[in-house]
């Protein structure tokens, strides 16, 4: 058997992948194939800095061309992978290639999630994934007179900071009842929707679309359940996004809304790993549970387990879990994961737009959420990652450094 | 081009090139140097991308505790790894031709 490896997916999962097994000593060919025909880029500035114009599409890159070519790591960029076999060692991609494969990597990553509803097919209804996409959102935020945001998450809510600080018309249509709901806890909900309100943006909770009329072809207005029509000329949709497991699906592998993964970054089949957004996981620092995550610091941790996993070691995906999101000048980082909470102490006021929500489970501490509080989230991350705790009672009062409650 | 030198903790150095305007972070990270971590890219949200300017930099860089924006001085407040006068996160040390032949050495760990 060759020792040829495959990467699908040259993202930041992909990418990991390969400067990991480099690292990690393995000599033998590395394909990276993806489908996008930029150099790997990060996505977090697509709808920050890149939609303000802040960041230029070159300053994304992962890496530079010349590390792939001196890591000797075979770079396949604008062709898709359609079929693997990993019995007969090989792939093949959508443009013919044929390429060498006795291990396989998949970090296809995931897709936005569509909103189906009459007339979401019109010129003017963007989604944000990808860099082909954000350039096509900046160019529409130029001409725009009036956006509708659909979806009060993250991507959302960095999308309406930055149309409603250009000045653009903005509304936020939201299905549930309070912004970021399946992640963050009523108090950071109401504190998103006074700063966007604040901003002028108009934010509509518990509504939803019903459907979208247009001129032309070219959207302008948006329906909704409430019967209000909202004019628009860029709609933005954020509505969360879906795995792409077609391919582990196609290899037989065990796909349960993600492609099913071990500790290791291993799936049902030993020869092939898989790592980032497409996978549903065990929970970094509760094993027990299977999550999937959507966020960098996942894909990386994750694709340095995969690789290890790939060169026959053991290693363990156990690293807390963590995340930011920029809001205009509003600063969160996220340590942990607050789902399964059953207490809030909230530190600091939030009218002063610098306070943290600490999330406990049965006592325990399991993750923050600092608004513009670096060093408390600096703290919990810390606390969690040595498997330690604070007691609620004592992380209340700003004036104490979560830090000195850090053991020693 | 401007070159930076990038110092280890076991004393190795390693002299890397990068167009101005390229931040020290990414100089590091687009070449594979491992050190640096910046699980953020450049955001200013990990601390994961702390190096000590050499003393002989530091007017030129300046100090993080004089930066407008007081994030990056209260993130490198929260590192394990000591802070010094000379700490800052790299990615907020944008290259100019001024910094050609910068020195910046790597702390043991990252956060
Ligand atoms: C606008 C936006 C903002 C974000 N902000 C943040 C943030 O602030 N913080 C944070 O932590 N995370 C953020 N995220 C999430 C983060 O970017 C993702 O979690 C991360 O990119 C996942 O990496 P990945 O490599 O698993 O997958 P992806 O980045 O989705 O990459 C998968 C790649 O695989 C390619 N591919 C798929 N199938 C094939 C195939 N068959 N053949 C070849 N190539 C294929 C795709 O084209 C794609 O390029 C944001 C995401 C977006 C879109
Ligand atoms: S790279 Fe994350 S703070 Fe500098």
């Amino acid at each position: 058997m060759s020792d040829d490896i495959l990467i699908v997916g040259a993202s930041q999962a992909g990418v990991q992948l390969a400067a990991s097994l480099r690292d990690l000593g393995h000599t033998a060919p590395i394909t990276l194939v993806g489908a996008e025909r930029h150099l790997p880029y990060q996505r977090p500035p697509l709808s920050k800095g890149f939609l303000t114009g802040a960041a230029s599409a070159e300053s994304l890159a992962l890496r530079t061309r010349d590390y792939y070519h001196e890591q000797q790591i075979d770079l396949v960029l604008g062709e898709r992978v359609t079929g693997i076999d990993v019995d007969g060692g090989r792939a093949t991609t959508d443009a013919g290639r044929e390429i060498r494969a006795s291990r396989v990597a998949l970090a296809t990553g995931s897709r936005p999630r569509r909103l189906v509803v009459p007339g979401s097919e019109l010129t003017g209804v963007l989604y944000l994934r990808d860099l082909d996409d954000a350039a096509a959102v900046c160019a529409a935020l130029h001409t725009a007179t009036s956006v509708v945001i659909i979806g009060g998450g993250y991507i959302g809510l960095e999308a309406a900071s930055v149309a409603a600080a250009s000045g653009v018309r903005t509304t936020l249509v939201e299905a549930a009842g309070r912004l970021i709901e399946r992640v963050a806890a009523p108090v950071l909900s109401s504190f998103f929707l006074h700063l966007h309100q604040g901003r002028g943006v108009d934010v509509r909770l518990s509504r939803f679309v019903t459907h979208m009329d247009g001129h032309d072809g070219a959207v302008t207005t948006v329906h909704l359940d409430n019967g209000e029509a909202v004019a628009a000329d860029l709609v933005l949709i954020g509505i969360g996004v879906t795995p792409r497991t077609e391919l582990a699906e196609a290899m037989g592998l065990q796909v349960q809304g993600g492609i099913v993964v071990d500790r290791q970054g291993r799936t049902s089949d030993s020869r092939v790993v898989a790592a980032g957004d497409c996978t549903l996981l065990p929970h970094p620092l509760q094993p027990d549970v299977m999550v999937r995550l959507e966020s960098v610091q996942n894909a990386v941790e994750q694709a340095k387990v995969a690789a290890a996993a790939l060169l026959g070691r053991d290693d363990v995906y156990d690293t807390v879990p963590w995340f930011w999101s920029d809001q205009g000048e509003v600063k969160l980082q996220i340590a942990g994961i607050s789902a399964g909470y059953d207490a809030v102490v909230v530190r600091g006021d939030p009218g002063t737009r610098k306070f943290s929500v600490l999330y406990y489970r049965q006592g325990r501490l399991i993750a923050a959420d600092s608004v513009n509080a670096p060093a408390d989230y600096l703290a919990v991350r810390r606390s969690l990652t040595a498997r330690a705790t604070m007691e609620p009672g004592d992380v209340a009062d700003p004036a104490v450094p979560l830090k000195s409650l850090l053991p020693t | 081009m401007v070159t930076v030198n990038y110092v280890s903790p076991d004393g190795t150095s390693r002299q890397l090139t990068a167009e101005p305007n390229v931040s020290v972070m990414e100089a590091a990270v687009r070449n594979g140097l491992t050190g640096i971590v910046a699980e953020c890219g450049g955001s200013l949200a990990c601390a994961t991308c702390h190096v000590y300017v050499d003393e002989s930099w530091l007017l030129r860089t300046g100090r993080a505790e004089d930066c407008d924006d007081d994030l990056e001085d209260q993130m490198l407040e929260g590192t394990s790894e000591e802070r010094r006068e000379t700490s800052r996160l790299s990615c907020q040390l944008v290259l100019t031709e001024e910094l050609d032949g910068l020195t910046v050495h790597l702390p043991e760990s990252q956060i």
